[in-house]
């Protein structure tokens, strides 16, 4: 059985690194136009970053941080914006995921397109940091954690 | 593990690296799919990326923009699958009332 030991140590470590992880995770998120990345890869490094305190701190005392119950309406919310984003584009008169149609005023259709691009990588990034964080919550579930 | 399931492993193995010396060589510009045309004579989408990607969406990294803007469908059909992924381990791990370990449920 998982039996979680208090280590002040690896806390300590994980608190100062984890901040550093999702400062970088939301550079990748939002870098994504220009270098490698996305909201696959940055999503995952958050999720990265929720879970060494998870791990590190135990599983009660991170509910402070990120709650359980949590993770699977985010995802939710995460596909939503997905969704939504092509929604709108289709509302506005274009086709279904077609960001040339935003009603974003003040926008050129190149400008237009970028921003829906940033738009769905911001949902992709919080449905995979959710989903993430979800799948290790559940797995840890019939275990007596603390 | 039984020696049919590692002679199975092997030649299976064998065979995907046998596939792999068919495959073009990188940036080859004379393989299929770098064509401009396909073969069955409709153009090819590779070199319109390369062309139009940064002018149609003003984005220097090509892979974002076939990603998340030719590429749409697809990628809402890969998040949709995280998602069902998180729900189906949510539906299979949640806590059933049968004790464990007899102190915690």
């Amino acid at each position: 059985m998982l039996k979680y030991k208090f280590n002040p140590i690896i806390l300590l470590v994980s608190r100062v690194v984890s901040p550093f992880i999702m400062i970088f995770a939301l550079y990748v998120i939002f870098h994504g136009h220009y270098s490698p990345g996305g909201g696959f890869q940055g999503g995952t490094m958050f999720a990265a970053a929720l879970l060494l305190i998870r791990l590190a701190a135990g599983f009660d005392i991170a509910q402070l941080q990120f709650k359980k119950i949590l993770g699977t309406p985010l995802g939710s919310v995460g596909v939503l914006i997905y969704f939504g984003t092509g929604f709108l584009a289709m509302l506005s008169g274009g086709e279904f995921l077609n960001y040339h149609f935003l009603p974003f005023a003040g926008f050129k259709a190149d400008e237009l397109r970028s921003l829906g691009i940033l738009m769905v990588e911001i949902g992709v990034g919080l449905a995979v940091l959710a989903i993430l964080v979800a799948i290790y919550d559940d797995l840890l579930e019939g275990y007596p954690h603390d | 593990m039984k020696i049919t399931n590692w002679l199975l492993l092997i030649s299976f193995g064998a065979l995907l690296v046998y596939a792999s010396f068919g495959l073009p060589n990188r940036g080859d510009v004379s393989a299929n799919m770098h064509r401009e045309k396909s073969l069955a004579g409709s153009p090819g989408a590779s070199s319109y990326y390369i062309r139009n990607a940064y002018r149609d969406a003003e984005t220097p990294n090509m892979v974002t923009v076939i990603l998340a803007d030719y590429r749409g469908y697809d990628t809402l059909g890969e998040e949709t699958v995280i998602l069902t992924a998180g729900l189906i381990c949510y539906l299979i791990l949640r806590k059933k009332r049968t004790k464990l370990d007899g102190k915690k449920t």
